[in-house]
């Protein structure tokens, strides 16, 4: 009925069978790493990682396609975007201008502006996938445990859960809504402008707010009789064991990071610069 | 034997309210008890079971005098927490009560929190699962639950806590007859099983009697009113009195003048044993009632031909519908969750458009028609009055669709006054909504479809929830609507409402239109009730009892007389 955009995955890989607290740190590691550096070959090595953890999870392109869509259009832009507005960083971030031709106007195209669009597309290209695979080989149920792994207080994670228990719900109340509103006439379809829809589709909001806020009441409770936040800790049903691969997948993670983070700072800054020999 | 449970000059009063919502409660159960507490909404019977629980005072504000003791400890000082592992409560929606993301996760919840080593827990999770016949859908998740289910999964999510007392708020509001059915008697095996005292809080009494219940404590107004075994109870006149709805045999019985102090048995319609004498009163009665002839009009409003339905890539929901709906009928869809009823409704409306078939609406064509289009003539009321409205004035919540129609102020006004004054709600015309209680917000949203004019109202579960009392408001208001010309189709699950307030009822099981009749042949045709997962009325079996060879014609002739006694009374 719904066409789900992001969603886990089922499968039997090798990155599947890795817990959630694993992923957790591979995601967190490889994205900081990825956020903070701007060295082309820390970069490039992270895209073989993801390029192999993607390969070794099974999961098609095709299994993913809305969001690999999103991420090319999303990079294309940004690419279009960044040069339009600042055509000039490339030279002025390196220290050096190699003009290649001109375009028009104030638009020169030039190789350093060029490598450092490369780098920063790069780094798209890196995270999305990391992210996806988190996302597509983790089981809802262990995303909470894996969270509250990693020091987060499991309150605060708990709560990921339940959004994600209840996003079908909230979603069915709002068809539900907006139907019945669009039965007294509020017109919610494609026959009236964006902005008239936009106002209509505000009278959706309160109905679903009170809605949700009782079903928040009834949930609490429901918890509460139940024990929740009864010790410091609790304990997951769904967690996964830590197992050998765990520990030598977070061991080599750590590995990068530190490595990575090294090579990145050698010259003084986060750089890594081909034009300066 | 030491009471279990024990209340001592108990009151309790919210912070909000000016007055207190318990008044001076002395109440013992003692372990292995099975009571059932019953009461009007606003009785207080539900604060009585959350005070059981801790949720009063602990989740809850209030002013607590007296004492109460559950299992030896006085709740006040005590935690809710430290409750939860005595008490375990069910409460009423069994939606809204499911935390986890699948059965497993749910059940092992409590266990979860008490921070119980992982192994432990899985065994310990699927024994509980296994006392309520969950154990092969442990990875479902709620979505893909029916209600009958979702409340299983509940039970064993308190079971798992090996509780001395089990708490039930409402058990039967959210479930089809026949899962309710069965819900009462899951409760009964557990108790056997378990040993566990048991508390069911719920005013369906006759649905509740199916198994047997050790005392019923009626409440109202915040006070016991009521302390007896269920014999005593039924033999007198306080359920009535205080708004609660009898069994219908026992109101039969007392109409027919059977001296109920003399029968055994009549706490359940199962185990009632009536004397010749008896049964010659009641077949006294019938043969005493005189019939009206129902007026006939032949002209059809709404035509339902042929029409299918699926969602994208999942199961057909409807197959092949073919109805045809009078002007001025009030109608019941009937049949178990998830059989098309709703679903049918949405077509009508216009809510779900990739469908097969024909909508045709006054002999007129309206398939390709658009919600907006046929919201003129077809109105469509939703269960959860919460969900329809969306201004905080009731005035302008009325006036809403009216906005857009090119309608003048004076004449926009002059509508909504006058459906105000027809709702019974032109004295709080200028009121916030939030103001109202849950039947007046019901209300204000029939008024605010009522004001488009259209012919046919569609309800979805109009009484859901609602005690005796504010049934019978709720539906002589529709009566009223349907006798100025309204044609009422109503989705239900309540066998009563179908029996005493519609000519005739459509009834669903998996997609299908199986039947076509009215609601006393319906409940009196034990196949049809099999597969549509309804349930019997306890007049058809009198009617066997006394060897009264038409229960239809039998059943009728009740709610004829009941109509004429309530009018007598009002």
């Amino acid at each position: 009925m719904k066409v789900r955009v992001l969603n886990y995955i089922p499968k039997e890989s090798f990155i599947h069978s890795l817990s959630g607290t694993t992923k957790l740190i591979i995601f967190l590691s490889f994205s900081f790493l990825c956020g903070l550096s701007f060295d082309t070959r820390v970069l490039l090595f992270l895209l073989f990682l993801s390029v192999l953890g993607f390969s070794l999870s099974r999961i098609k392109l095709s299994e993913i396609r809305i969001m690999s869509t999103f991420l090319v259009v999303f990079i294309v832009m940004n690419a279009i975007l960044l040069f339009i507005f600042n055509p000039e960083y490339g030279p002025k971030l390196y220290g050096s201008r190699t003009l290649l031709f001109h375009i028009a106007g104030k638009y020169d195209m030039t190789l350093e502006q060029l490598f450092y669009q490369f780098n920063v597309s790069l780094k798209y290209v890196i995270g999305f996938p990391i992210a996806i695979l988190f996302i597509s080989t983790t089981n809802p149920s262990e995303f909470a445990s894996s969270l509250s792994a990693i020091g987060v207080p499991y309150r605060v994670s708990y709560s990921v859960s339940l959004a994600l228990r209840y996003i079908p719900d909230i979603q069915r109340d709002f068809s539900e809504i907006s139907q019945s509103q669009e039965a007294r006439g509020i017109a919610l379809g494609k026959d009236v402008g964006f902005f008239e829809r936009l106002k209509n589709s505000a009278k959706i909001l309160l109905p679903l707010v009170l809605t949700s806020l009782s079903r928040i009441d009834e949930i609490s409770n429901s918890m509460q009789l139940r024990s929740f936040g009864k010790k410091k800790n609790r304990t997951w049903y769904m967690k996964k064991k830590m197992t050998v691969n765990d520990y030598l997948v977070i061991a080599f993670c750590i590995v990068v990071f530190v490595v990575g983070l090294i090579i990145t700072n050698q010259g003084g800054n986060n750089l890594y610069n081909p034009f300066v020999g | 034997m030491e009471p279990i449970i024990s209340f001592r000059n108990f009151s309790f009063q919210y912070n909000a309210q000016k007055n207190p919502t318990l008044k001076d409660i002395n109440l013992d159960i003692y372990p292995g008890e099975k009571v059932l507490i019953c009461g009007a909404s606003g009785s207080g019977k539900s604060t009585l079971g959350n005070c059981i629980n801790g949720l009063i005072p602990f989740s809850f504000d209030g002013k607590i005098s007296g004492k109460l003791t559950v299992d030896g400890i006085e709740t006040k000082n005590s935690s809710i927490f430290e409750l939860s592992t005595r008490v375990g409560t069910v409460l009423q929606d069994p939606d809204g009560q499911f935390v986890g993301l699948t059965v497993a996760e749910d059940i092992a919840f409590a266990l979860e929190n008490d921070c119980v080593e992982n192994e432990t827990m899985k065994r310990q999770t699927l024994l509980s699962a296994s006392k309520v016949n969950i154990e092969n859908r442990m990875n479902n998740a709620p979505q893909d639950l029916s209600g009958g289910q979702k409340q299983r999964v509940s039970m064993a999510g308190v079971l798992v806590d090996d509780v001395k007392i089990l708490l039930f708020d409402e058990p039967l509001a959210n479930l089809d007859p026949a899962t309710g059915k069965s819900a009462i008697e899951l409760i009964e095996k557990i108790k056997n099983e378990t040993g566990t005292t048991v508390i069911i809080i719920e005013h369906r009494i006759e649905d509740v009697l199916w198994e047997r219940v050790d005392r019923i404590i009626l409440m109202d107004d915040g006070r016991i009113v009521s302390d007896s075994s269920p014999e005593k109870l039924l033999r007198s006149s306080l359920l009535k009195e205080y708004g609660i709805r009898e069994p219908l045999y026992i109101t039969q019985l007392k109409y027919a003048g059977v001296d109920l102090n003399n029968v055994e048995g009549i706490d359940s319609i199962r185990t009632i044993r009536l004397s010749e004498a008896d049964k010659e009163k009641v077949r006294n009665w019938y043969a005493r009632q005189d019939r009206e002839d129902k007026t006939n009009v032949n002209d059809y409003l709404l035509e339902v031909e042929n029409v299918d339905f699926k969602y994208d890539e999942s199961e057909q929901i409807l197959f092949d519908i073919n109805t045809k709906i009078k002007k001025g009928e009030m109608l019941a869809i009937v049949g178990k969750n998830g059989a098309g009823k709703s679903t049918l409704c949405k077509v009508i409306c216009g809510f779900e458009r990739n469908y097969n078939g024909k909508i045709i609406f006054d002999h007129e064509d309206v398939t390709d028609k658009s919600i907006r289009a046929r919201a003129r003539n077809i109105g469509y009321v939703m269960q959860n009055p919460n969900q329809m409205i969306s201004q905080s004035m009731i005035f302008d919540e009325v006036a809403l669709g009216l906005k857009n129609t090119g309608l003048s102020e004076e004449e926009i006004r002059e509508r909504v006054y006058d459906v105000l004054k027809i709702c019974g709600l032109y004295s709080f015309r200028n009121w916030p909504i939030s103001a109202l209680s849950f039947g007046q917000k019901k209300r204000v949203t029939i008024a605010s479809i009522l004001v488009m004019g259209p012919q046919i109202i569609i309800l979805d579960e109009p009484t859901a929830g609602q005690d005796f009392r504010h049934y019978t408001d709720i539906m002589d208001f529709l009566d009223e609507l349907n006798r100025e010309g309204k044609t009422i189709i109503m989705v239900t699950h309540d066998m009563h409402l179908m029996l005493e307030y519609t000519d005739r009822s459509l009834v669903f099981a998996d997609g299908k239109l199986e039947a076509d009749k009215s609601g006393s042949a319906v409940l009196c045709d034990p196949e049809l009730v099999d597969l549509a997962d309804l349930k019997e009325t306890s007049l058809f079996n009198i009617a066997n009892m006394t060897g009264i060879d038409d229960p239809v014609d039998f059943v009728d002739c009740f709610i004829a007389y009941e109509k004429k006694e309530r009018s007598h009374e009002s």
